[in-house]
This record gives structure tokens, C-alpha cells and sequence, in this order.
């Protein structure tokens, strides 16, 4: 398969800001005017050549090698294609993207996939802060699109998410799906203080793995029953064909819900596993 | 061509005549086998016939809990209609009355389509204000809140054109006989993927011409082949055939009712049978023709 590949020139001491490494502005240029493409190390514009080895063919796949914790923005905005990152990545990867999809052999830091619209984005590692969330003074987050993370998230993970699918296979921290407006966000492991504060609609599941204690939500959300979700199923199905790892019980299991936050409109829930019902 | 024999039975060179319709695929999930096909054997009554029908219906078959959308045991439903206004009120009403009222189940799209008409976008208002939307990969579905719990039903559900009225006459010497080919035929032809059979047990036994001597009936018993009154008019029975029952075939595809005729047709040539015929309207009816002895030379 073609593809063009990146490594750093160097380590970087200062943020690099980067959104040019995306297959929509690679796509049709030849590799010259890539190598040309601006980016800026700290606050010093350069041509992308000058901060990284580029081989390979022009191509819709973009493999970019070496740590890349510092580089921020890849794949902003993107819209078709794939980005695979073989290490760390810096902040806003995905950010805005609506479409293509991005792996991440590392670990992603904050803002991966914020206000993202559509498209698909994997972490092998964690994930930091804002997770498919909204920027400061924006009214949404996320709005389409799928975020698998395997390792564990920072806070406010789906702030403000309007649609779309976030999934963590670790813990997430605090004010997990704060605002929420829609979607759905699962998380497998422990969560940090005041899930689901000020959400509005929207679906918060947690699968309570490795977990001794219950959850502890906000006064403002009720218990309603203890089911099966319909729904639920379909999107562990979709998991699954992902290649995210999903346990039979949890499809076949039943949930606790509760609704909330009623300090909002109330139509937001909170569905926690419940082993054994 | 015209002595064509399968298992000692005639095939007549005559042709069925088949119209155009629309179909979509219901696909019905729920808690178990049963009740999934409850679901879908409700979904589907009434569904014989559009001359009086509004549709016609039938269960494709069932689907392995591992190829469901939710993991779940589920059931395919073909329904045919003349268009497209016709499909979306079909299948609200009959999603709406037979699968939202049937415990523990849910209701899929089987069609990806351009063409698409709205289903659960308007059942959800049977939720009061408390429906709930999810969209997942580019497909939305509506949470209904139920007394059993939560009623799950897609959006949007594809139609595509479709073929109606692919038939076959089974010419019998007696009706225990003709009944036995006719059980055989039906269970052959719905074997096929993309059709359905929407008479009882997929056989009818009161085939129609189109008119009649009433102006006020668009369709009448189809003279030519009952057996009792054989004498009386311009019968198209051979001495010794006491009864005649009709296989129809509803489809997605030419391809897939040739598939079912020919499958049906091979089953039904058992002892006890004369003939196979099939029922046309010279032509005028429908585009689609299938003449029953071509089913056999590919």
C-alpha cells in the first residue's frame, strides 16, 4: 500500500503546531510542495521538511514515526483518509476532523478529537484531558464520529458532546460527560467526581470493571429501573466490530439507570452495569 | 419448445406475468425466537394481496442471533407495495400496531437504499415527549419508552423497486395431492434469499383474473382453472386434474424470483401431479415475464 511517511528531525523542545500533516492538504501535491507545507516550531515558521524526514509516496495513508507529544494538531480538520502514529501524540489531534481515521500506537494528550464531526480515532494508550469535547465559549462538542481509547482519560471527557460515540477502556477522570447534549460515552472502569453534571440528554454507560465501590453521582440524578437496553446492544455490537473489546455479559446484562441532571432538562442518563441481575 | 417434462409432470410454455412494486425489509429482533416471529407473523397478516390488502407481506426468514443488529434472534419481513406514499403508511401503521405492541422487541432497516421512507421518526411521538434519539454510524435510532421497558426502532427504513405476482399454477388429481406439491413447492421457493410468499403457507387456493362480470369487482376468480365448473367455461384444465393451487412470488430482483419459480417449480413436479401453468394477462398486466420452461434452460 502507498504511503508517505514522517519521523522528527529532532526532539522538540517547544510545541509544533502541525495541522498541516493531514491526508486532505498531502492529497494530490507532489512530494516537493509537501515537504514545503508551513508549520511552526514554537512561534518560528518553517517549511515541514525542515522539522521531519519525509519518504514514501504522496498517498491518503500518513505514517508519522517517533514521539510526537510536543506536535500538536495532527489530523486537525481532516476529512478522509488515515493517519497512523507510531508513538505519542501532542494535543487537538482529530480535533475538528469529520471524516478518515486515526490510530495512535502511544498516548494522545489533551483535547483528541475535541469537536470532532465525524470520522474515527483510536488510542492503543491514554488519552488526556477534553476528550471530544468543547473548546472554551463553544456551545457544542463532539458531534459524530467514534473516539476508542484503551488506556484511560483525563477530565471532562465528552464535555459538551452533542452525537457521537466516545468509548474508554480504562477510568476517566472528573466531570466525565459535563453538559452533555447527546451521544453516548462508555467508560470500563472507574470515573472521577460529578458524572453527567449539567447534562442535558445523552447517555453515560459504565461497566464498572475492576471496580469495588459504586459510582458516586450527583444528588441531582435519580434511579428509574434496572434493564437491558436495547440500544445498548447495538453499540456493544458496533464495539466489538471495531476490534474494541467487549464482554458477552455486559450485551447481555442489565443496567441501572438514572436521569439526569435535573438541574438541566433531565433527559440525560447514567446506565451502570450491574453484575449478577 | 413445447413437451417439457421434470419428473414426469408437463410444464406448459406458457409464461407468469409480474408487476412492478416496492419492498422494504423489516428486520425484527426480540428476546427469543418466538417472539420475534409472533412479531413478524403479525407484522405480516393481512398481507396477502394489494387488491384489498394495501400490501403483501411475508417472513424472508430468520436470522441467526450473531448477524441481528443486537445480538439477538431475528426475523426478515419483505413488504410490497404499489409506491412509495403507500409504503411509508404500511409500514407505520403495521410497525406501530404489531411490533411496538410485541413484548420485547426491536425493529431494523434491512435495505441500505438511497430511497427511503420514515418510520421510526414518526413512531417516536408515541413516546410523549420522553422518545430518546441515537445516532450511531450514520443510522439514528428512537428509543420509545414502553410499559415492558424500551421499544428500539429505526429511523428510516430503505424501499427499493421490487417485483410482485411471479406465480405458478400446480395442476393436481386430486387436492390431498396437489396440497402435498403445493407444501413442497412453497417451502422450496422461500428458500431463496430476497423473496417472500405472502399467502397462507406461502400457497393460494383461490387464484384471480383481473375483472369480472360485476362492475364493481376489480378482480374474480380465475374461471379458467377451477375445476368445478370446468364444463361451464373456457377452461384451461386437462381431464383428470381435480384441483389447481397457486404459488405467487414476491421479489427483489427478477433474478431472485427466477431463482424461487424454478426452485418451487422442480419441488412441486411430485406423483399425483399433471401440470404446471402459471397465470398471465397477455401481457397487459405487467412488464416483467417468466416463462416456466426458461427457468430450466440456464
Amino acid at each position: 500500500m502507498n504511503e508517505i511517511v514522517l519521523r522528527p528531525k529532532m526532539e522538540f523542545d517547544v510545541p509544533v503546531e502541525a495541522e498541516v500533516i493531514s491526508p486532505d492538504l498531502f492529497k494530490g501535491k507532489p512530494l516537493e510542495e509537501i515537504e514545503n507545507l508551513p508549520v511552526f516550531l514554537g512561534n518560528k515558521k518553517m517549511p515541514l521538511k525542515d522539522l521531519f524526514y519525509i519518504e514514501g509516496d504522496p498517498s491518503m495513508e500518513i505514517v508519522v514515526e517517533g514521539d510526537l507529544s510536543r506536535v500538536k494538531k495532527i489530523g486537525y480538520g481532516m476529512s478522509q483518509g488515515k493517519i497512523h502514529i507510531k508513538g505519542n501524540v501532542g494535543m487537538h489531534a482529530g480535533a475538528t476532523m469529520s471524516g478518515g481515521e486515526i490510530l495512535v500506537e502511544g498516548d494522545a494528550q489533551d483535547w483528541l478529537g475535541a469537536e470532532m464531526k465525524g470520522g474515527l480515532i483510536r488510542v492503543k494508550g491514554n488519552a488526556g484531558h477534553f476528550v471530544g469535547a468543547a473548546y472554551w465559549g463553544s456551545k457544542q462538542g463532539m458531534d459524530r464520529g467514534i473516539i476508542l481509547v484503551e488506556g484511560n482519560a483525563g477530565n471532562e471527557t465528552g464535555k459538551r458532546m452533542r452525537r457521537g460515540l466516545i468509548a474508554i477502556k480504562g477510568s476517566a477522570g472528573d466531570f466525565l460527560g459535563m453538559g452533555m447534549i447527546g451521544g453516548t460515552i462508555f467508560v470500563y472502569s472507574q470515573i472521577g467526581e460529578r458524572p453527567g453534571a449539567e447534562m442535558k440528554r445523552g447517555s453515560i454507560v459504565l461497566l464498572q470493571e475492576n471496580c469495588s465501590t459504586q459510582p458516586v453521582l450527583l444528588p441531582t440524578f435519580t434511579y428509574d429501573c434496572t434493564y437491558n437496553p436495547i440500544f445498548l446492544r447495538v453499540y456493544l455490537k458496533t464495539l466489538m466490530e471495531l476490534g474494541f473489546p467487549v464482554k458477552e455479559e455486559y450485551i447481555q446484562g442489565k443496567y441501572r439507570r438514572f436521569n439526569g441532571d435535573i438541574v438541566e432538562l433531565g433527559k440525560g442518563e447514567i446506565l451502570i452495569y450491574e453484575p449478577g441481575v | 419448445m413445447h413437451n417439457m417434462l421434470i419428473n414426469g409432470v408437463e410444464i406448459e410454455d406458457t409464461f407468469a406475468e409480474a408487476f412492478k412494486m416496492y419492498a422494504a425489509r423489516i428486520i425484527i429482533t426480540a428476546i427469543n425466537r418466538k417472539w420475534a416471529l409472533e412479531a413478524a407473523n403479525k407484522l405480516s397478516g393481512f398481507a396477502t394481496s394489494i387488491i384489498a390488502c394495501g400490501c403483501e407481506a411475508g417472513i424472508e426468514g430468520e436470522i441467526p442471533e450473531e448477524e441481528t443488529p443486537d445480538g439477538r434472534p431475528g426475523v426478515s419481513v419483505l413488504l410490497f407495495t404499489m409506491g412509495k406514499k403507500g409504503m411509508e403508511e404500511q409500514l407505520l401503521n403495521r410497525i406501530g400496531q404489531t411490533v411496538m405492541t410485541c413484548p420485547t422487541t426491536a425493529c431494523f432497516n434491512g435495505l441500505s437504499s438511497p430511497e427511503r421512507v420514515k418510520v421510526g421518526g414518526k413512531l417516536r411521538f408515541f413516546g410523549d415527549g420522553f422518545q430518546i434519539s441515537k445516532l450511531l454510524q450514520g443510522r439514528r435510532f428512537w428509543r420509545i419508552p414502553v410499559m415492558e421497558g424500551e421499544f428500539l426502532v429505526e429511523d428510516y427504513f430503505g424501499i427499493q423497486p421490487a417485483i410482485g405476482g411471479g406465480n405458478f399454477l400446480i395442476l393436481g388429481e386430486t387436492v390431498e395431492k396437489t396440497l402435498k406439491a403445493a407444501e413442497k413447492a412453497a417451502e422450496a421457493a422461500r428458500s431463496v434469499k430476497g423473496v417472500a410468499l405472502p399467502f397462507p403457507g406461502g400457497i393460494v387456493r383461490s387464484g384471480s383474473k383481473a375483472g369480472s362480470r360485476y362492475k364493481f369487482l376489480r378482480a374474480s376468480t380465475n374461471t379458467a382453472f377451477c375445476p368445478t365448473i370446468r364444463e361451464l367455461t373456457k377452461s384451461e384444465l386437462p381431464l383428470g386434474v381435480n384441483s389447481v393451487m397457486e404459488i405467487v412470488i414476491d421479489g427483489l430482483s427478477e433474478e431472485a424470483i427466477k431463482q424461487s419459480m424454478k426452485k418451487g417449480i422442480e419441488a412441486a413436479c411430485i406423483d399425483g401431479i399433471k401440470k404446471i401453468s402459471a397465470g398471465n394477462y397477455g401481457g397487459k398486466l405487467g412488464p416483467f415475464h417468466f416463462y416456466l420452461q426458461e427457468l430450466f434452460k440456464q
